[in-house]
């Protein structure tokens, strides 16, 4: 077939480099290549982080300018003389043409949350290298692809859904999966990102107050913007970070104060049962009051905190202490069990490539831009920016010394509860660390303890803390901790806030196909119904989490990566099929790879990791044979009366995270046979869904 | 210096924008444009509106 056939116009390619950008493009090449090798090959004492910035920033830049622009041109061929939805649409509300630099702001802003942070500091456990790797390949090839893809697709499509598009082009099996699967990853997220607060709130008087006080704040800040100076939102934001600063401080005379530290210490269990109480009422309060005023603090504080933090580690270079390969490849890892292949590619999702961020390509964004050509910039280069977030995650975790980030993160299942015997457990596998450091170092983060914080938060800002300290001032490493704990908390728990009213909302558009009453979203019987179902759901499995001996993240977080990449993989699916059904007319189909061989490999790492932890002897790996050996002990008589309780609701805990993975497992195969049939019939002629993209307007902007 | 100061007042407009603190500005802009002959809402009732759209919908990833 002609290349060029039936393709009306072919934009001026901008793949084709000139001599100076492919001289340019060689020399950059070589300095990745370069820290590459130094970070890889390196068998010494550490190797400095700036190697580690060098690989990244190199790496990102070529993926832009070469396989972005290569995708950009010949696979999407963008068009820049073809209106966008926010010019056709213009409505002053959803459909806005923005300014690409401030739809840049406003998408990272959207996309970045506390994943990139978590994912890499867990899969920190296999050594630098692993997670390092899998975030710069994993986001060239995969995840800035993925958004960039999906974003050009909503964008031909009028801004439709992730949700839309699967049905439209894959039928209403896909879009059901795909609605079904958001719902979901919202729930264990929700649950697995409370459990990570709740890890570094325990018995912290000093964090429990500043992050409570950051409920009180938001709520000023939410009455000042709607009654005292509407929509004025720098300056209420500008109040509220400095009343955040300021509660960071507070927090450290609470923990100071004998009778005042008592009200804000609290163990897991107590502080699980508080979240649940604080997402109910953050899911039925008005918007104005919580969830808005949080969202623009938490924003401020993200990026400003993430600036900072590429600031201090370009200025101080600290060096990396954790090995580049650790023995716990094998699968016997402290915080998670499971081995290299699949877990590193299932714990780090976000940073590497994140199926959420779909949500974001589609519905939001596409609805804004102003100018097609612009995708790249925004759909590649935002999610090249949000890796770098996730390497600096890196950075600061495996910066600790590698036995204190072990008895941070281990649970007391894996190392016992007792300080000097986890210690021992510890220094064991090879990693030296002694009570004495533990405790100088938790009195120098204004903490009584940092055993078994696992979650990723504390290691990270004990991490963060030592940065920050060393660059601006070492004075006051414990109000360091606290900020960096503050600032994790805050944005987690806008996300859950934010996260648990969009699932009730998610929750009554289904509903009300069935009953339509609950479907209003001013029926407050429905509105209290369906928040509390949302809240039900999620808060079972942080509770559950937060009694569980292995440290409820061992079983969590792996749930929540294969949810997380089972939509990438939907979204990856939808993507595919539309690169097939408008290759095949142009005679470009075989560019589906750039799509498709993600797809199979996020496949490949689902399905593998589900069945492992569906099916491994491994009793910290399987959820089956951890299920049947409690089983076994409590038939044998082997547990105390009060352990056989306990035994019988992990039983059932294993039971049910077993049938969500299962569930995981089936949907990503309905999607992914839905869409290799989809395109057979398309390849090989035969009738099928036909491309829904919008018709051809010309754009009537100067600026073309 | 001057361009120093163009840059600031850039970089200003731009923090306006990505915050939404400019939000009601556009609004008008786009009001009269489109609706000249409809009285626009007024800058509390301009944001009342426009929070509840807002919040309505996923707008904040993982």
């Amino acid at each position: 077939m002609n290349p060029a056939a039936g393709n009306r116009v072919c934009p001026p390619s901008r793949f084709s480099a000139g001599w100076v950008s492919v001289t340019l493009g060689g020399i950059v090449a070589l300095l990745a290549a370069g820290a590459l090798g130094a970070i890889a090959l390196h068998r010494g004492e550490s190797v400095s982080s700036l190697w580690f910035i060098i690989a990244a920033v190199c790496l990102y830049a070529l993926g832009y300018r070469f396989y972005g622009a290569f995708v950009a041109a010949k696979v999407l061929s963008l068009d820049p003389t073809r209106a966008t939805p926010a010019e056709r649409f213009d409505d002053g509300r959803d459909f806005v043409p923005t300014n690409k630099w401030v739809l840049f702001g406003h998408h990272f802003a959207a996309i970045a949350g506390p994943g990139p942070l978590i994912g890499p500091t867990l899969a920190a456990q296999f050594g630098y290298l692993p997670g390092t790797l899998w975030i710069l390949i994993g986001a060239v090839l995969g995840g800035c692809v993925q958004d960039f893809v999906i974003l050009f697709c909503s964008i031909r499509r009028n801004g439709r859904s992730l949700g839309q598009m699967a049905r439209d082009e894959l039928g209403p099996l896909g879009g059901a999966a795909a609605l079904i699967g958001v719902m979901m990853i919202m729930i264990i997220l929700i649950a697995v990102l409370g459990l990570v607060v709740v890890n570094a709130m325990k018995h912290s008087p000093w964090g429990t107050s500043t992050v409570a006080a950051t409920i009180p704040i938001a709520m000023l800040i939410g009455l000042y913007m709607r009654y005292l100076r509407p929509g004025r939102v720098l300056e209420a934001t500008a109040i509220g970070v400095a009343l955040l600063l300021l509660s960071v401080w507070g927090g450290g005379v609470v923990d100071q104060h004998p009778t005042l530290r008592a009200w804000f210490d609290y163990d897991g269990p107590a502080l699980a049962l508080m979240i649940i109480v604080y997402g109910f009422a953050a899911a039925v309060l008005p918007v104005w009051l919580l969830i808005a005023p949080r969202d623009y603090l938490s924003t401020f504080m993200k990026i400003g905190t993430i600036l900072a933090l590429a600031c201090a580690i370009i200025v101080l270079q600290p060096a990396v202490k954790m090995p580049a390969v650790s023995q716990f490849i094998d699968g016997t890892g402290p915080i998670f069990g499971g081995k290299l292949f699949p877990f590193v590619f299932i714990t780090i999702a976000c940073g590497a490539i994140s199926g959420f961020h779909a949500l974001i390509s589609s519905g939001t964004t596409p609805k804004m831009i102003v100018n097609e050509r612009d995708a790249r910039f925004i759909g590649y280069g935002a999610m090249a920016m949000e890796s770098f977030v996730a390497i600096m995650a890196m950075i600061a975790a495996t910066v600790l010394e590698p036995g204190v980030y072990f008895a941070i993160n281990s649970p007391p299942g894996v190392v016992g509860g007792d300080a000097a015997q986890a210690v021992a457990v510890i220094s064991g596998w090879g990693f030296p660390v002694t009570v004495d450091q533990m405790q100088a170092l938790a009195r120098e983060m204004g903490e009584r303890t940092l055993f078994a914080r696992t979650g990723g938060a504390p290691s990270l800002a004990v991490g963060m803390a030592s940065i920050f300290g060393n660059t601006f001032g070492g004075a006051a490493l414990a109000v360091w901790y606290h900020f960096a704990i503050m600032f994790e908390a805050l944005f987690i728990l806008t996300t859950l806030s934010a996260g648990t009213r969009v699932a009730r909302f998610m929750l009554q558009d289904m509903l009300g196909n069935v009953v339509p009453a609950l479907g209003r979203t001013s029926w407050y019987p429905g509105v209290f119904l369906c928040s509390g179902a949302v809240v039900a759901a999620w808060g079972y499995f942080l509770y559950a989490g937060t009694r569980d001996p292995l440290g409820g993240i061992n079983s969590l977080w792996p749930l929540f990566g294969i949810a997380n990449q089972m939509l990438a993989a939907i979204a990856l699916c939808v993507a595919t099929t539309i690169l097939i059904k408008s290759g095949v007319r142009t005679g470009r189909a075989h560019y589906a790879a750039i799509t498709g061989l993600p797809l199979a490999w996020l496949v490949v790492v689902t399905t593998a990791a589900a069945w492992d932890k569906l099916f491994s002897p491994e009793l910290r790996v399987g959820f089956l044979a951890h299920a049947r050996d409690l089983g076994g002990k409590l038939a044998a008589g082997m547990l105390p009366p009060d352990g056989a309780a306990e035994a019988s609701r992990l039983i059932f805990n294993d039971y049910l995270d077993a049938a969500l993975a299962v569930f995981f497992l089936a949907v990503t195969w309905v999607l992914v046979i839905e869409t290799a049939r989809t395109c057979q019939a398309v390849l090989s002629g035969r009738v099928h869904a036909p491309i829904n993209e919008a018709p051809y307007i010309p754009t009537r902007l100067a600026e073309v | 210096m001057a361009r120093l100061w163009k840059f600031a007042g850039r970089f200003w407009r731009w923090l306006r924008a990505i915050s939404g603190d400019d939000a009601y500005e556009r609004y008008l802009a786009h009001h009269h444009h489109h609706h000249p002959d409809v009285p626009p809402l007024d800058r509390g009732g301009f944001f009342r509106r426009e929070q509840e759209r807002r919040w309505g919908k996923i707008n904040r990833c993982c």
